[in-house]
């Protein structure tokens, strides 16, 4: 599980004067899904292409199992899948007809190709919808087909570049689903998006961009105690008298607050559910509901923006 | 440093790939279809002359090519204007579809270099160009055996087929340049444009043109004017085939080319059809230089296409 596939080092990309990509510096590890997260234009896909020898390397270094993207493409390009943001398909060939394409281009043997094409399109649900011509795919079945391009080249390493973006709820699941199968494989996943309540379900790991520079880089649960300031906050809604007195008793809990009347914002430094709910009850009270508010991505994220654009302003004030 | 693998592999897939769009698109039939209608419509007006003039011509097969007839062009007219169409409709979009199909970057992230991706690109349209050609080649010299009832000599066919491979190479200038231009610019309708503009202003405007230059910026020795506005017209692919067309067709060349290649041929007699191996001399540059200009304006797509950032 410790094995690192992809290890970026002060990776950057300059056009002109304009640097997109700042030194970033991250690193991957065998087996897990790396979100790659932030708003438009902070340098996500210009990062993913240099990883895949697509695009120059300005400064700084990448090694993708092994190897030097700049120096070996091929060798990075045969054990690494790319799915493209709005991946494109030839519209006038059948669904199987473009995986055959790429089957030959990436070398299979053509004993070895039907099998791989049909098992890779059955896999994404695409099997019934072989023969038919791509020009008739919804977004969707394009996304599918684009995995299943990768689930055939038996990768090691698959770089999805906003694989959910443009898709319905229902295909956004069951495109999250099928990324989780493929890390089941043991495919480590590279993964860039800019919607984030949906992937930070996916990623074990996530790396905020920001004007090329990662910002923030971690789980989901330490970005949510380093951004929003840590603690967890447990909300109780009860029943009875005396109870912001008696929760503030239970150990752990830092401040109590009545948000309105029996609803009550415990934030305490561990999940203190289990005694918040005793408590409750040894004083009479009748407990209606117990929630523990999670740091999502979303939260961290705005917050983190919001955190910044309010110290440019501060520092613009100060001019 | 050196790059690994071979810069050839996935070639004969993109290739095998790329032939066979365009042997079944709508856009490859239409083209042959016109082609094929000009063909049968010239000749039959060339044989119809044909029959009515000659009596004895040593080279009547070559005649079915530059015979012309009732303000109807002759077939090599025709075909020198419906070739580069030909190759300017089969590249205009060859690069610049791509990206906007979004096929671009997951056919790049695959285990081959950009260099098949073009190369095999070129070849396709360049085997689908001459497959064309070659048919079409071979319905004239048929139905010139059936119209005209006389079986061609040995050095007619070898005429026959230099001008063959003239023209295919005369097409890989319009296909490189249209592919050059479908490199150039991300709309395949900007690129169509700017080719054809190109082929206009050289096809049309710069033969005329040519001579008024020379007027003006050479002095006023007639000779230098004439060689002058020759070479400028020379700039134009056109003029070139045109030139190499004449002199392999017209073995014994009129006065008005003789003129021409006054400076080549000054010991030929007039009047006296000259040996192949001398018109293929005399036409021996201007092919050299339809070659050459294939080639530099592949080289020049390729050094963009290398450098081109593929993100849409």
């Amino acid at each position: 599980m410790s094995e690192i596939v992809i290890d970026a080092q002060g990776l950057t990309k300059r056009y002109g004067q304009a640097t997109v990509v700042d030194h970033v510096t991250f690193a991957v590890s065998s087996g897990e899904i790396f979100g790659v997260l932030g708003p438009n234009g902070a340098g996500k896909t210009t990062t993913l292409l240099m990883l895949l020898g697509l695009s120059e390397i300005s400064d700084g270094q990448a090694r993708v199992l092994g190897h030097d993207p700049m120096r070996e493409p091929l060798a990075v390009k045969r054990r690494v899948g790319y799915l493209p943001d709005a991946v494109g398909f030839y519209d006038h060939l059948s669904a199987s007809d473009n995986l055959h394409y790429t089957a030959r281009l990436i070398g299979i043997s053509a004993a070895e190709r039907n099998r791989r094409v049909m098992t890779a399109l059955d896999r994404v649900g695409l099997a019934d919808h072989s023969e038919k011509r791509v020009g008739t795919f919804s977004r969707g079945m394009r996304q599918r087909l684009g995995l299943a391009e990768i689930l055939m080249k038996d990768v090691r390493i698959a770089i999805l570049d906003e694989p959910t973006s443009g898709l319905d709820p229902q295909a956004t699941a069951e495109l999250l689903e099928m990324i989780r199968a493929l890390k089941r494989d043991g495919v480590s996943v590279l993964l860039s998006s800019h919607l984030l309540d949906r992937v930070q379900s996916v990623c074990d790991r996530v790396a905020l961009f920001s004007t090329g520079r990662i910002a923030l880089m971690g789980t989901v649960a330490e970005l949510g105690r380093e951004v929003l300031g840590g603690g967890f906050a447990v909300e109780v809604e009860a029943e009875g008298t005396g109870l912001a007195q008696k929760l503030a008793a239970v150990p752990g809990v830092g401040t109590v607050e009545e948000t309105s009347p029996g609803r009550f914002r415990l934030v305490a430094d561990r999940d203190v559910r289990p005694e918040a709910a005793s408590a409750v009850v040894a004083a009479g009270g009748r407990l209606t509901r117990l929630s523990v508010e999670e740091a999502s991505l979303e939260t961290v994220y705005t917050r983190y923006f919001q955190q910044k654009a309010g110290q440019l302003g501060d520092t613009r004030h100060a001019a | 440093m050196q790059r690994e693998g071979s810069p050839w592999q996935g070639l004969g897939v993109v290739f095998l790939k790329e032939t066979m769009d365009h042997l079944t698109s709508a856009r490859m039939i239409v083209l042959e279809l016109l082609v094929a209608l000009a063909a049968v419509v010239t000749l039959s007006f060339a044989t119809e002359q044909i029959k009515e003039v000659t009596a004895e011509d040593p080279f009547i097969f070559l005649r079915l090519f530059t015979t012309s007839r009732n303000q109807l062009p002759s077939f090599v007219v025709f075909l020198s204007f419906l070739v580069p169409l030909m190759a300017i409709g089969l590249a205009f979009d060859s690069v610049n579809g791509e990206h906007n199909r979004r096929t671009m970057s997951r056919i790049l992230s695959q285990p081959i270099y950009r260099d098949a991706l073009l190369f095999g690109k070129f070849l396709a349209g360049l085997v689908t160009l001459s497959i064309g050609l070659v048919a079409l080649w071979l319905l004239v010299i048929g139905l010139g055996l059936i119209r005209l009832g006389v079986p061609p000599g040995g050095e007619e066919m070898a005429r026959a087929l230099v001008f063959l491979m003239v023209t295919i190479a005369y097409a890989g200038v319009w296909l490189a340049l249209a592919m050059l231009f479908s490199i150039i610019f991300r709309s395949a309708a900007t690129a169509a444009l700017v080719t054809l503009g190109i082929w206009l202003v050289l096809t049309f405007i710069w033969p005329a043109m040519a001579p008024a230059i020379a007027v003006a910026i050479l002095p006023s020795d007639p000779m230098t004017v004439f060689t002058g506005s020759q070479m400028l017209a020379r700039l134009s692919p056109s003029t070139l085939f045109n030139e190499v067309v004449v002199s392999i067709l017209n073995p014994e060349i009129g006065s008005v080319e003789r003129l021409l290649f006054l400076s080549q041929t000054r010991g030929a007699v007039v009047g006296a059809p000259l040996p192949l191996g001398e018109s293929l001399l005399i036409a021996w540059p201007q092919i050299v230089a339809l070659i050459a200009t294939t080639i530099a304006l592949f080289v020049a797509g390729y050094v963009l296409f290398q450098r081109q950032e593929i993100r849409a």
